[in-house]
């Protein structure tokens, strides 16, 4: 395998997507096409992975179909994933609930855009919600990564696999249409080979890749009709929640040490907060950012333990506020938490953003 | 140093493409750099910006409200973009077409006729390269050798054998820019 | 004499596969799901691919087919298992996979999946149980049920104006150049039951050719469902069913291919 992992290349995050997913060993990518998200699967085809690690890539007949096909290759214990953007992911939602309850690994990235509806091709970030309450049927939770850069779309491609196969969850990257349309600099992770099937059967034993000789088959299934064991079943999904929201909390700090107000914000947003806390210390206001990487896991206990010491926070998003109902939960009423947000694909310039926290917090 | 530039016009203009190769030499020079266009429908005959943030530092918002320089080669875009220039900034226009001349005092405006030129020198391909160079003239962030090797990266191999007609593109926007006065 | 000194290997007539196991099935007595079952074990038995086979279940009454067949299943969402499958086959192309679909699973809401593998020549097989009626959820109208026959959702029969008319998926399928074998079939007399099986196992010998999808439609009964006794049932879709829905090969592109 080639070694030019340490090339600094500029691209978009989308393309980023596809070329850290190849690098990471990925076995399958099933898609639709849909704005602002369609250069994911178009760099697949230009690059043509079949020829080197032997990664399918296909185009399917729906976003229904795709997310389906991930269910099907996971079920092998195969690395799969799928691509689309938030009218798609909300078609996807039957298929990501019936993973979550077979417990099967995939990831699933949605470039937000604005909606409800067929909405906007503009940024957005209202999928919050659905992303990390559950936004299919039953009680499952999804791990839910916010990248903030072209070079986090690669890494986090990566952490996102890690995840669904460590907990044996379907994993969401949920990135914003910025985020995916901008170009800026990445090293691309190194080169993971693809598992081979024997390595499947020893880190996946649950794969049905064919049953061995003397062996139980395996089954791969969301159903339990004895109301009892399907309660196990979630037990033994809420259990391994709890262990997830214990060890996989990330997030970014900036500027918090000594901060008398912190913003809280996510993927296009947090970049933009980033230059409003520059604009902010160059007026004498002592401002910070906390940026969640991981939005389920929530850094709770971080936002916690900064409410001990901070005047307010303001959370910014690209919804009608959506995150900030879970900084309130964290913050639990010690100090005031503000909202300032724009939807149907408008995005906040950092002065709104500065001007939003003097009017709502300091005044 | 840091400079924030909005390169906006009609889709098909090469707006998209000029941003492009600035930020692929930014690259090529060192710096940090990001790229936003604007997307969709917008892309096909409408209008097209896009932002380009060449700098130092690590860049904190690639969404901006205001800009160091804004190069506008319509009038829908000169009038949106040029209230939008820092004061003290830059504006450079291309004078096609326009019915209404930028008015700004507490700016530095300047004038490329580079759609006039380029047809007249039939090298309309090579209209986003004389912007390119007039930019250049008047603010050299980035090492004309550079340009030419970020040139090199975007450009598709098959039309490596257009490298010249480039340079000599960006070539005479340096010389074409003129200052504008109000 | 005693019980075991009947039952010792020089007295076998008949023996169960090895590939189905000693679950006793929850289909209603009569029922078609089971002789089909029975079949796809003894043709993985035959075949010797009960290590290379991986089957996808759908929802409807054979949503519990993984509990009966001892080989790697993976159940599907309604309708969603020819994407399934299609996953399955192109990570694993040596592997065997077929999916096993009811009417309401594969002509309605799984419609759409159906259609694009078949168009993409998935080669994977599709076992096709068509008993007109959606039987897991108590007898509903599905798109195959006859016209004017009775369901809980036309009690006085389908009506052409407002439902439309029966469904054939397998004669629209057999129509795209991705699909290689489809074939309708019963297993409602012994000598139904012997063609199904070999129809099945041609359906299993050509996934393997890579050429493209192979479709084996099975005419079923459901007595529950139809309101009949098992007998009554088999009689009710002689009469009625196979006039919409009648047996034989639809297409054989290797068949004809060696003619």
């Amino acid at each position: 395998m080639k070694k030019d992992s340490e090339e600094i290349m500029l691209m978009k995050g989308n393309e980023a997507i596809a070329h850290a997913a190849i690098r990471c060993g990925c076995d399958g990518y099933f898609g639709y096409p849909i704005t602002p998200q369609s250069e994911v699967m178009e760099t697949l085809m230009e690059l043509e992975p079949w020829n080197t690690t032997g990664m399918v890539v296909l185009q399917a007949e729906s976003e229904v179909a795709s997310i389906n096909m991930v269910y099907g290759a996971a079920g092998c214990g195969k690395k799969a994933m799928t691509s689309s953007s938030s009218p798609g992911v909300s078609l996807m939602q039957e298929g990501i609930s019936y993973m979550a309850g077979a417990e099967l690994p995939g990831v699933i990235v949605n470039v937000m855009r604005g909606g409800p509806g067929l909405g906007t091709i503009q940024p957005s970030q209202a999928d919050y919600f659905q992303a990390v309450k559950g936004g299919g049927h039953g009680d499952y939770k999804m791990p839910t990564l916010a990248p903030a850069s072209v070079q986090e779309m690669a890494d986090l491609t990566v952490l996102a696999f890690d995840l669904a196969f460590k907990y044996r969850t379907p994993t969401m990257l949920l990135a914003d249409g910025i985020i995916g349309q901008m170009m800026e600099k990445v090293v691309l992770p190194p080169y993971q080979s693809r598992l081979t099937e024997d390595e499947i059967r020893v880190k996946c034993p649950w794969a049905t890749l064919g049953k061995p000789h003397g062996k139980k088959p395996n089954y791969i299934t969301s159903l339990e009709l004895l109301s009892e064991d399907m309660e196990n079943l979630n037990k033994r999904l809420q259990a391994r929640y709890r262990i997830l929201e214990k060890e996989e909390v990330r997030f970014e700090e900036i500027a918090c040490e000594d901060a008398d107000y912190v913003f809280v914000a996510f993927g296009i947003s947090a970049r933009v907060c980033q230059k409003a806390v520059e604009i902010a210390r160059s007026e004498g206001i002592k401002a910070g950012l906390l940026r969640p990487i991981t939005l389920y896991p929530f850094p709770v206990e971080k936002i916690k333990e900064l409410s001990n010491r901070v005047k307010g926070f303001i959370s910014v998003e690209l919804s009608a506020g959506q995150m900030v109902e879970d900084v309130r939960l964290a913050v639990n009423g010690k100090v005031p938490v503000e909202f300032y947000g724009r939807m149907g694909g408008v995005v906040p310039s950092p002065n709104e953003a500065f001007n939003a926290l003097k009017d709502k917090l300091i005044q | 140093m840091t400079e924030e530039i909005i390169i906006a016009g009609f889709g098909g203009q090469g707006v998209l493409s000029m941003g492009k190769i600035l930020a692929y030499s930014g690259l090529v020079q060192g710096k940090e750099v990001s790229w936003i266009p604007s997307y969709g429908p917008e892309q096909r005959g409408g209008t097209a910006n896009v932002t380009v943030i060449l700098s130092d530092e690590r860049i904190s918002s690639p969404v901006l409200n205001t800009y160091d320089t804004a190069i506008t080669l319509n009038q829908p875009s000169l009038d949106r973009f040029e209230n939008l220039v820092k004061p003290g900034g830059t504006l450079i226009f291309d004078g096609n077409g326009l019915s209404k001349m930028p008015s700004r005092k507490d700016i530095n405006i300047y004038q490329i006729n580079a759609t006039e030129y380029s047809i007249a020198h039939n090298v309309t391909k090579a209209m986003n390269m004389i912007i390119l160079g007039g930019l250049l003239k008047v603010k050299p962030i980035i090492e004309v050798d550079n340009v030419l090797l970020g040139l090199k990266k975007t450009l598709p191999e098959r039309h490596h054998h257009l490298l010249p007609m480039n340079e000599q593109a960006i070539k005479a926007g340096m010389e074409l820019i003129q200052v504008f006065t109000v | 004499m005693k019980v075991t000194d009947i039952v010792n290997p020089a007295n076998l007539v008949y023996k169960k596969n090895s590939v189905l196991n000693d679950l006793p099935m929850h289909y209603c007595p009569g029922c078609s799901h089971g002789v089909v079952h029975k079949l796809l074990g003894d043709i993985i038995e035959e075949l010797d691919i009960q290590e290379q086979t991986i089957g996808v279940a759908p929802v409807g009454c054979a949503v519990f087919a993984y509990k009966y067949l001892d080989i790697d299943w993976q159940q599907a969402a309604h309708g969603r298992a020819p994407a399934l499958a299609t996953a399955i086959k192109r990570l694993l192309p040596d592997r065997y996979v077929f999916t096993y679909q009811g009417d309401g699973d594969l002509a309605a809401i799984g419609s759409a999946e159906t259609l694009h593998a078949c168009n993409r020549g998935e080669n994977i097989v599709i076992i096709y149980i068509n008993n007109g009626i959606y039987g897991m959820t108590g007898g509903q109208m599905a798109p195959t049920t006859l016209l004017g026959m009775k369901s809980t959702t036309s009690p006085k029969g389908r009506m052409y104006e407002r439902d439309g008319n029966p469904l054939d998926m397998p004669k629209l399928l057999a129509g795209l150049d991705g699909v290689c074998y489809v074939t309708r079939q019963a297993v409602h007399t012994v000598g139904a039951v012997k063609k199904c099986r070999r129809a099945i196992k041609k359906a299993f010998e050509y996934s393997a050719l890579n050429r493209g999808t192979s479709i084996v439609e099975v005419v079923s009964t459901c007595n529950s469902g139809w309101k009949l006794t098992p007998d009554g049932a088999n009689k009710w879709m002689v009469e009625n069913m196979f006039s919409q829905y009648p047996l034989g090969d639809i297409k054989d592109t290797i068949q004809t291919e060696k003619k």
